[in-house]
């Protein structure tokens, strides 16, 4: 078997081994270890502080923009370790993605929102190509139907649910094979909610998808896996259990899980 | 009935006073108003009397400014070459600067090298600017002469530089509120898409504060047009009609320091071109205030 061979039979796109996340002194997030399986959705869910968008912005080195945050362990992508010496965490963010909680689409129109990626990541594409690629991700975030005859409006312009797939569409034009969403829907209506759900679904054929969720039934029917976190004693997120969705939901092993999940704390 | 009529009495005391105050800053804030309208009036008054004189189509194309020799001639252009030429070098040098400045100030620097610059730079804005002209004067005209022999003692080239210098603060520092005030959910946003942060900078923040960005430079603009003390003393009192930036000039705000310092009766001719002078120098920077308020809210982009 060859390096390739083997890197096709991993069924992981993420692995975090015993990854701990400090804020100065202060660690959020102690030991975790998750192996995140390739195209499926992995919803990330417990109280808040918990530590799990630490957790999910640890995936992609967004956690480098915070000055004082350090990350201890392992999180292998292809197995290479993101946090080794030497890796650019740019180059890490431009293969995994990233959806933000409250949709923040750049002040430029819905096609340079798209095209943002590929220009800052120095695609030589034509003129058509980038056309092609614009309409290709917007058809991928389930927004090109609203919005083909206004390209050149401004991303603002739209509603909230749009902007939030047009984010979701500027994610995919660089296409990224991980992306990660921070509570994608937690400003949105309950009919966008589901628009992007379903698009999750969509999207899970050629992506494998990590969201944090604070909304128990958006865990329960939009993912397949399920990590739980709660932070302990000393208010360090911890992962307590992780497994199918339809086992963490039926029948947890962890008193703390069931709980949760049935609504006693947080 | 006795605790009715307390209260009535207290309610009555208190909406008095609240009037009275209302009154107070409503007449607080009218005197600056006043001012101003005070101001174009007595302006525009002289300038009418100016312009019955003086036909304004002389004034717009002559390219001589003489109203104080024997052969009086008076056209602006000479003093708006000037001012023009000392502004355009001056804004050559300060935009630059301040938007580097201001980039670096609000991507890069970190909390305790922004607090320490910030400081400093406005430090830069408080320096009197008679002091910037002697500077320009005795210190940068010399210095110059090594490099371009021909320079004229006064000449307008050391004085836009200083003046630039003078209006680095203005252009960094309102160009460093609005590029902070860009949320920081951008930043991330093209962070996440693999961007650096050069590109974040240049690419996402800077576009974002676009409105904020020309409204320091307009700002710049209109100061640098309106600056007196650096010009009278550096740029000469030479009024002719050029772009050469090596030979002494005379801007419009020098005309007005030199008519104001010499002996002009009141009531002359010569002494109205004062008014008419500083009317077309208030025609402009009102002129680019504007410009700068309609740029600011065309291209001013709401977050919420």
């Amino acid at each position: 078997m060859t390096v390739h061979d083997l890197e096709q039979n991993n069924p992981n796109a993420l692995e975090a081994r015993n990854m701990s996340v400090y804020y100065g002194s202060f660690r959020a997030v102690k030991n975790v270890n998750l192996a995140i399986e390739k195209n499926r959705i992995t919803a990330l869910i417990g109280p808040s502080g918990c530590g799990k968008s630490t957790v999910l912005r640890s995936f992609n080195r967004m956690n480098d923009l915070v000055p004082s945050a350090r990350v201890e362990g392992e999180v292998l992508f292809h197995g290479e370790n993101i946090y080794a010496p030497g890796v650019d965490p740019v180059n890490v963010r431009r293969r995994i993605g990233m959806v933000f909680q409250k949709p923040n689409p750049f002040p430029k129109s819905i096609y340079e929102n798209v095209a943002y990626g590929p220009r800052v990541n120095g695609w030589r594409l034509s003129k058509r190509e980038m056309d092609e690629l614009v309409e290709r991700s917007l058809r991928g975030a389930a927004l090109w139907d609203e919005v083909k005859d206004k390209l050149n409006q401004n991303g603002l312009s739209l509603s909230g649910g749009q902007q939030q797939r047009l984010c979701i569409a500027r994610a995919l034009a660089i296409e990224p094979e991980v992306i990660l969403m921070d509570e994608p829907c937690s400003a949105l209506d309950p009919i966008s909610t589901l628009k992007i759900e379903e698009l999750m679904f969509e999207l899970r054929r050629n992506y494998t998808i990590v969201i944090v969720t604070h909304n128990m039934q958006q865990a329960s029917r939009a993912s397949d896996y399920t990590a739980f976190f709660l932070m302990d004693s000393d208010r360090a997120g911890q992962l307590i259990e992780y497994g199918p969705t339809a086992q963490i939901f039926q029948n947890p092993k962890d008193e703390r899980t069931e709980q949760y999940i049935s609504g006693r704390f947080g | 009935m006795a605790v009715t009529d307390l209260q009535k009495q207290s309610s009555f005391l208190r909406n008095t006073r609240e009037k009275l105050i209302q009154i107070a800053l409503l007449l607080a804030a009218t005197v600056s108003i006043l001012t101003t309208i005070g101001i174009v009036f007595s302006l525009l008054s002289e300038t009418i009397a100016f312009f019955s004189e003086v036909s304004i189509i002389e004034f717009l194309t002559e390219t001589e400014w003489t109203p104080l020799f024997s052969i009086k001639k008076y056209g602006i252009w000479p003093l708006l070459s000037a001012t023009l030429l000392t502004s355009a070098i001056a804004l050559l040098v300060a935009v630059p600067l301040g938007l580097v400045a201001a980039i670096f100030l609000s991507e890069f620097a970190s909390d305790n090298v922004r607090r320490t610059i910030k400081p400093l730079l406005e430090i830069l804005a408080g320096i009197p600017t008679v002091v910037y002209g002697y500077f320009a004067l005795t210190t940068v005209t010399p210095f110059l002469k090594n490099f371009i022999p021909t320079l004229s003692i006064f000449n307008s080239l050391s004085a836009g530089i200083v003046m630039g210098v003078m209006l680095i603060p203005y252009v960094a520092s309102l160009s460093e509120d609005s590029l902070s005030a860009v949320p920081n959910s951008l930043r991330e946003a093209a962070y996440g898409l693999g961007s650096t942060r050069f590109e974040v900078a240049t690419r996402v923040v800077a576009p974002a504060a676009i409105s904020g960005i020309v409204a320091s430079i307009v700002l710049a603009f209109s100061r640098a047009v309106g600056e007196t003390m650096i010009v009278a003393i550096a740029a000469g009192q030479n009024p002719r009609f050029t772009f050469d930036p090596t030979v002494p000039v005379m801007t419009m705000t020098s005309y007005i320091v030199q008519v104001s310092l010499g002996d002009t009766p009141y009531g002359s001719l010569s002494y109205y071109t004062l008014y008419a002078v500083g009317f077309t120098l208030f025609l402009f920077t009102f002129i680019l205030n504007i410009f700068s308020y309609w740029m600011v809210r065309k291209f001013r982009e709401v977050y919420d």
